[in-house]
């Protein structure tokens, strides 16, 4: 069935109506967790280019001995910022995109739980990254790596302004970030529609839940341990200072224990967009559906008991050591699970190699290849040789690409058509998946071998004749050829916009809530609030029926799957507000503050003050839409 | 908009309780911290040459009871006793504000006897623990003040008992790791 057949269904919304009207102060003020999820797509995919660009020029630094393209300084700044980009101004903002587009759709519900704290998250983010890369004209970038170890980060070996800007734009960031745990906790939890049990949802949506938790337990050291490393560089105080007494590995615990469940953070949830893509695409249901959720669960409950991993070549002790190894090794069994189950469900379907569908199986292979060498290194002995050499580089940056960023592209293919009512193009598509695939691998699959012989990372250069040329070689070539690869990407994004076909409601005869809305789906969502009977709700009635999947009957139809045109009560939703934002751009000031002025940190308060008033007394809604 | 509730209690509500849990992990990596440090000192004063116990002991139980006036705050307001809810409530706030002076009394005093804030380990991990439970109390007090001057205007009745309850669950909360500050710091000096 092709997409303009689909047109016929109820999901005909212009793409440039409804969800995309208005200007730009009804974007500044929107409290709508679709536009939300729009604003956190495009900022964090500029983040993504800028710091693609900035390990595009690590590479081309090391793409011969003794280069002098970079000098040492400007490289070290260059790979922090790199690191501490992705993880935290791309990597996690594109996952909360999604979530916001998708979780409330996928639960029945209308919005999140806390529609204007949700915005206060997005601008936190916008602010704080903003903040990382005003360091860029003043020339003062960070250059401690995204893991700023101490003593190097303190303000003895690390003076300048470099590492304040990382601790407060982290901290600003980290603040929306919890924000938006509890508010998405609150949403998955509470906020079901009637019948959507726990063990009905949608796999993406109970990945984004543990990842709710995951934030809310594990920002909260990290920002304990930027707070002390604000106060020893401003302030003198001794949390990291040998001399006097403390322990400099606090700040690799505090970081770790934190840095680890981060990780997870940013894989599980494109764990959960393969777990929708797959089933989707393969015609079958999620097979052995509670062990992938419950293998989440372990991933996550294991991942705070790892964190030592990081740290075996500090010399905590053998017996440490082997404890934190062997936890370590115990994760690869419910990722194995997930792998397998992944596998038994394409098995025997009737697969459809869509764009979406052919990520999620990059993930699949590419995931297996990054675990695969995570195992490896969770051996201490296999480890010392290894920690700090490319070869863990090609390790993260398997899991990290060929896990969260094919994961979050499959997503994008997958729900692009339901945010934008337009088809993007298979065949850019499939050119965009194929050059992404071959570059990433052309990239990172040679550090493997340049990490064994023992290249180290964040070392500018390397001698010649070591056995590293060529391999080094490849891997900027790779880096070119990935870079190259958004090429079709944004063409594609492009093309779509302006003169995509029509979706429809549910172009992928998909299972889930969200594709019973119009596309894009209308400002309340859902014009009734659904009710659930069972998992893969648009899939089972006409399976048990006999007449194949959701889709392929009744057209503008009125069953239960598909919702009516108007809501046939008044809906009423939360109005726009301006104050997360004035909230905003109060912590920014005193953010900016912190650097050195008590005055700007106090009318930075007083800014903060006059949002959280102006936010508590305003009513949240006024008549029915 | 508030929804209908998949698990029978409000968004709000659920909301503080999630916060409370995070908070619990941001605690206890301070107190962490604290521990591991006790006793590590190169340089004095050190901790028992300091630490006033019977003073903090009064403004301890000045915290303890605001938590009592805030239970009886929450009860007049759900009873829709609204003068009792005012008095209750200013007094809750009022007793956090006393806590808050003892301990600005208290920092003055270590900073005059020679404990400045970059003076040694416990100058370090005392200060910080110490002033980011200070700062939760001085939020508490602003936003108690704050149903305070609402519940003088007239904005509060009984429709507002959760908001009353929610505010509760705060302070409460803050007590709560006051008594655990208490006993790590002063009562195991």
């Amino acid at each position: 069935m092709t997409a303009s057949e689909h047109a016929l269904d109820n999901g005909d919304a212009g793409v440039h109506e409804g969800l995309y009207a208005g200007g730009i102060w009804s974007w500044v003020t929107t409290v709508d967790h679709k536009r939300i999820g729009i604003l956190y797509f495009l900022t964090s995919l500029v983040f993504l280019l800028v710091a693609g660009v900035e390990g595009q020029l690590l590479r081309l630094q090391l793409a011969r001995p003794e280069n002098r393209f970079l000098d040492p300084d400007l490289y070290n700044q260059l790979f922090t910022m790199h690191g501490t980009t992705m993880v935290f101004f791309a990597g996690m903002p594109l996952i909360v995109a999604f979530f916001n587009f998708v979780v409330p759709l996928q639960i029945g519900a209308r919005d999140v739980a806390f529609p204007r704290l949700n915005a206060l998250s997005y601008w936190l983010f916008l602010f704080a990254g903003l903040f990382l890369y005003s360091s860029v004209p003043l020339r003062a970038m960070p250059d401690g790596g995204w893991f700023a170890y101490m003593p190097l980060t303190s303000s003895e070996y690390s003076p300048g302004l470099g590492m304040d800007f990382y601790v407060l734009s982290l901290l600003l960031a980290g603040i929306g970030t919890i924000a938006g745990g509890v508010n998405f906790f609150v949403t998955i939890l509470n906020m079901r529609a009637p019948g959507m049990r726990f063990m009905r949802l949608p796999l993406f949506t109970w990945m984004a839940l543990i990842v709710s938790v995951l934030i809310l337990l594990a920002f909260p050291p990290f920002t304990v341990g930027l707070v002390f490393m604000m106060f020893d560089r401003s302030f003198g105080t001794h949390f990291f200072d040998a001399a006097a007494g403390a322990d400099p590995v606090l700040w690799q615990h505090l970081f770790w224990v934190f840095g680890h469940p981060e990780v997870y953070i940013l894989i599980l949830p494109a764990f959960g967009v393969v777990s929708d893509v797959i089933p989707a695409f393969s015609r079958k249901s999620l097979f052995g559906y509670p062990v992938v959720v419950f293998s989440g669960i372990l991933i996550a409950f294991l991942g705070f008991g790892v964190w030592v991993h990081h740290m075996f070549s500090v010399g905590l002790g053998p017996v440490v050591n082997a404890v934190f190894g062997g936890a370590t090794m115990l994760i690869a069994i419910p990722t194995g699970i997930k792998i397998f189950n992944w596998i038994a469900t394409m098995w025997g379907g009737q697969i459809r190699f869509n764009t979406p569908m052919l990520f999620a199986i990059g993930l699949v292979g590419s995931f297996t290849i990054g675990g695969l060498s995570g195992v490896m290194h969770a051996s201490p002995p296999a480890d010392l040789q290894q920690t700090d050499t490319y070869f863990v580089v090609a390790h993260f940056h398997y899991v990290l690409i060929g896990g969260t960023v094919f994961g979050l592209f499959s997503g994008l293919y997958y729900w692009f058509p339901k945010a934008t009512g337009r088809m993007l193009s298979e065949a850019l598509g499939k050119a965009h998946f194929w050059l992404t695939f071959i570059a990433f691998n052309v990239t990172f699959f040679p550090m493997h071998f340049s990490g064994l012989l023992g290249m180290p990372r964040r070392t500018f250069t390397y001698a010649e004749g070591l056995g590293l040329d060529v391999f080094n070689l490849i891997s900027t070539i790779g880096a070119f050829m990935f870079t190259f690869a958004f090429i079709p990407l944004f063409l594609n994004l492009w093309r779509a916009w302006r003169k995509g076909e029509p979706a429809g409601a549910n172009p992928w005869d998909a299972p889930t809530l969200e594709w019973t809305v119009s596309s894009p789906p209308p400002h309340y969502n859902f014009a009734v609030i659904p009710t659930v009977d069972r998992r893969d709700p648009l899939w089972h009635p006409h399976i048990e029926v006999g007449l194949g999947w959701a889709g392929e009957v009744e057209p503008g139809g009125v069953s239960p799957r598909v919702q009516p045109k108007e809501p046939p009560e008044p809906v009423h939703m939360p109005d726009p507000s301006y104050w997360p934002l004035v909230m905003g751009i109060g912590m920014l000031v005193m953010t900016a503050g912190a650097l050195g002025s008590l005055g700007v940190v106090l009318l930075g308060l007083a800014v903060t003050m006059l949002g959280l008033f102006g936010w508590a007394f305003e009513p949240s809604e006024s008549g029915a839409h | 908009m508030e929804g209908p509730s998949s698990t029978g209690v409000s968004n709000r509500k659920l909301a503080m309780w999630t916060f409370i849990g995070s908070e619990c992990m941001l605690f206890g990596t301070l107190i962490a911290t604290y521990l591991i440090y006790r006793g590590r000192n190169v340089v004095g004063p050190y901790p028992d040459e300091l630490l006033n116990i019977p003073f903090i002991t009064v403004t301890t139980f000045v915290l303890l009871m605001s938590s009592l006036m805030m239970v009886l705050a929450l009860a007049a307001i759900e009873r829709n006793d609204l003068k009792k809810t005012k008095i209750w409530l200013f007094m809750t706030a009022l007793f956090g504000l006393i806590f808050l002076g003892g301990q600005y009394y208290e920092f003055n005093h270590f900073v005059h006897e020679g404990l400045p804030l970059s003076r040694n380990l416990f100058s370090s991990t005392f200060f910080v623990l110490t002033g980011t439970h200070g700062g939760h109390v001085a939020g508490g007090v602003i936003w108690l003040g704050t149903l305070f001057v609402r519940a003088t205007q007239g904005k509060l009745d009984a429709t507002h008992a959760e908001t009353v309850e929610i505010a509760g669950l705060y302070w409460h909360f803050v007590d709560v790791i006051w008594i655990v500050l208490f006993t790590l710091i002063y009562l195991l000096v």
